[in-house]
């Protein structure tokens, strides 16, 4: 395909999901790209090339965050789609319900500091071997928001080395110089912890929310775009390197 | 069937509203207090299982598949006659 050949990524919409708009206009900014919304209600992927779980407070997160959705209609056609290397990436509540349908390893608690935080981070890029990152180099730092109350990243030991040695930590959160360091870690994540993705590196979630920092003259940074851009990049058939 | 189902935090996983609690206590003069761990208890009514042994075996299917989180969290549940 060529590089601005039509692509349709569908946007997952549950019951409190409030991303949505905002993840869907973030997509449409890209040439080529046309945004459909997904109801949970719904099984039909009406044949989406990638898809997106945005973020927000899905079925209120009663339970635990992410638990109700992923019993949704949709969570199966998606797991099925996932399951046949199809790229998913979850933002935030999309990250929680990825873990709960059990499409990411992990579990996502309550911040330290039990305090809902709405601020910028700042993230060091750990793989740029995923399809999710492919246009960002290893070591890249990027600002980007994060908002959240149940964003602390946990994990088993056994899958924690698992996760270290299989190369499956996407993105830490570190200072402007790119160090890890204290203050820089927002929630308590274990091992600064921002993103990961699956074994198979086609499910992808992340804790901050790049679909609000694609426009530079309104959100004083584009990093955001480098997330999305990678996925329409291997979605349209380009080379995943490093 | 009546059923209480509790789910607290997995030993070893870090559980920041316990913790806080924890600093806490010391506040008002209650010395001494460690291990606090905070969870939820979940109430239910189970008909139809037949018998309790099958009770117990949905309800820990339910514990698996919804009421916990099984990375993060540990269930135990009781069952008494309704």
């Amino acid at each position: 395909m060529t590089a601005a050949s039509p692509l349709r990524v569908g946007v997952v919409v549950f019951p409190g999901i409030n991303t949505d708009g905002d993840t869907h206009h973030a997509l449409e900014t890209f040439p080529g790209v046309t945004a459909e919304y997904l109801w949970h209600k719904d099984t039909d992927l009406k044949g989406v090339d990638g898809i997106v779980i945005p973020g927000g407070f899905s079925y209120g997160d009663y339970l635990r965050c992410g638990a109700i959705a992923r019993f949704s209609p949709i969570m199966q056609s998606i797991t099925d789609f996932a399951a046949d290397g199809g790229l998913v990436m979850g933002i935030c509540n999309g990250f929680q319900i990825l873990i709960e349908a059990g499409l990411l390893p992990g579990g996502l608690i309550r911040n330290t500091g039990l305090k809902f935080v709405c601020r910028y981070v700042n993230l060091r890029v750990e793989t740029a071997a995923t399809p999710f990152t492919s246009q960002c180099a290893e070591g890249d730092v990027l600002r980007i928001v994060v908002k959240h109350n149940e964003g602390n990243y946990t994990v088993d030991p056994a899958t924690f080395e698992k996760l270290k040695a299989d190369d499956q930590i996407v993105v830490r959160y570190v200072n402007a110089a790119g160090e890890r360091a204290e203050g820089a870690n927002p929630n308590g994540a274990l091992d600064d912890i921002a993103g990961v993705c699956n074994e198979t590196r086609n499910v992808f979630g992340m804790m901050p929310h790049p679909e609000n920092s694609v426009e530079a003259e309104l959100a004083g940074g584009a990093d955001g775009r480098r997330f999305f851009g990678s996925m329409i990049d291997a979605l349209r058939g380009a080379e995943v390197t490093a | 069937m009546n059923v209480r189902v509790y789910v607290v935090p997995k030993q070893g996983i870090l559980d920041p509203q316990g913790a806080a609690v924890e600093r806490s206590l010391p506040n008002l003069g209650f010395e001494g207090v460690s291990g606090v761990r905070i969870g939820k208890i979940i109430d239910l009514t189970v008909d139809g299982a037949g018998s309790e042994e099958a009770a117990r075996a949905q309800v820990d299917e339910m514990c698996r598949k919804l009421l916990s989180n099984p990375i993060i969290e540990d269930y135990t549940f009781e069952i008494t006659e309704g």
